[in-house]
């Protein structure tokens, strides 16, 4: 008798989620926040899936996990393009640092 | 407990686990393998929903791609040899304070909501279903995903490259 079911995929992605945003909110580092978003975006890749599974809908979720994983990886390489920039002005990826624009 | 049971415990304490250990690791490397670890669990929750093709796809792409352009990050943007590789973290408490209500309202949406569950059916290859989805049902959004990625790629290489003095 299988006892895990659909609960117990969306409380795991639950708490992945959470966890990414903790580590969004208090990582000073920028590429520290930067896996933070990468395992929000899990997160929300396993309920995709789960739901797909657990559901009479086709193969749908799955597609969309698909095209989750190709926007991470075009959002990784920019930002990480902006990381590589700022560390060249500014010498540091603190994000603290990064106030160019406070007034 | 049946061996499906024992699967997910076991790939879910592996991605929670590493999860935590990347939240909490003041060194971005560890933070980093962290990462990895949790990656490969969620790939192993995918094969356990029998997302076959998914499962490769996270394995190839975000431990080949991703997880390396991350390194690649910490590598060209702290000084290694001066042992920087720190990162700080701030208001931890009202961060974990709204973390975990959050966490909490999520939770209990999710019990109460009566979920309209059907019986997992029986596993199937995925990799030509999928195939065949992407090239009629979803051929728009697949063709805008794509010149998304191109756009991106041509971008980060344009700011990323070092200014050239004219």
């Amino acid at each position: 008798m299988i006892t895990v079911t659909l609960t117990h995929f969306l409380t795991l992605s639950a708490v992945l989620f959470a966890l990414g945003l903790l580590c969004v909110l208090t990582k000073k580092n920028a590429v520290t926040v930067l896996m933070g978003v990468e395992l929000i975006l899990n997160a929300a890749n396993i309920n995709f899936i789960a739901f797909a599974r657990y559901s009479d809908t086709d193969l749908d979720g799955q597609v969309f996990a698909v095209f989750v994983i190709v926007t991470a990886a075009a959002a990784v390489a920019v930002a990480l393009a902006i990381v590589l920039n700022l560390y060249e002005r500014l010498r540091t990826i603190d994000l603290d640092e990064a106030d160019l624009l406070a007034g | 407990m049946t061996a499906f049971d024992f699967v997910f415990y076991v790939f879910a304490a592996l991605t929670v686990a590493s999860a935590v250990v990347m939240v909490f690791s003041r060194n971005v490397i560890y933070s980093a393998v962290g990462l990895l670890f949790t990656f490969f669990g969620v790939a192993g929750i995918y094969v356990l929903l029998a997302a076959d093709f998914v499962a490769v796809v996270q394995v190839m792409i975000y431990v080949g791609g991703i997880l390396i352009l991350l390194l690649f990050g910490v590598m060209l943007s702290q000084r290694v040899t001066k042992v920087e590789l720190r990162t700080g973290t701030l208001q931890l408490v009202p961060a974990l304070l709204v973390v975990g209500s959050g966490l909490v309202v999520l939770l209990r949406v999710m019990y109460k909501t009566g979920w309209k569950e059907v019986p997992a059916a029986e596993f199937k290859a995925t990799s030509a279903t999928i195939g065949t989805l992407l090239m009629t049902d979803f051929l728009i959004p697949f063709e805008v995903v794509s010149i998304l990625l191109l756009l991106a790629l041509i971008g980060a290489a344009f700011i990323a490259r070092k200014e050239r003095k004219t």
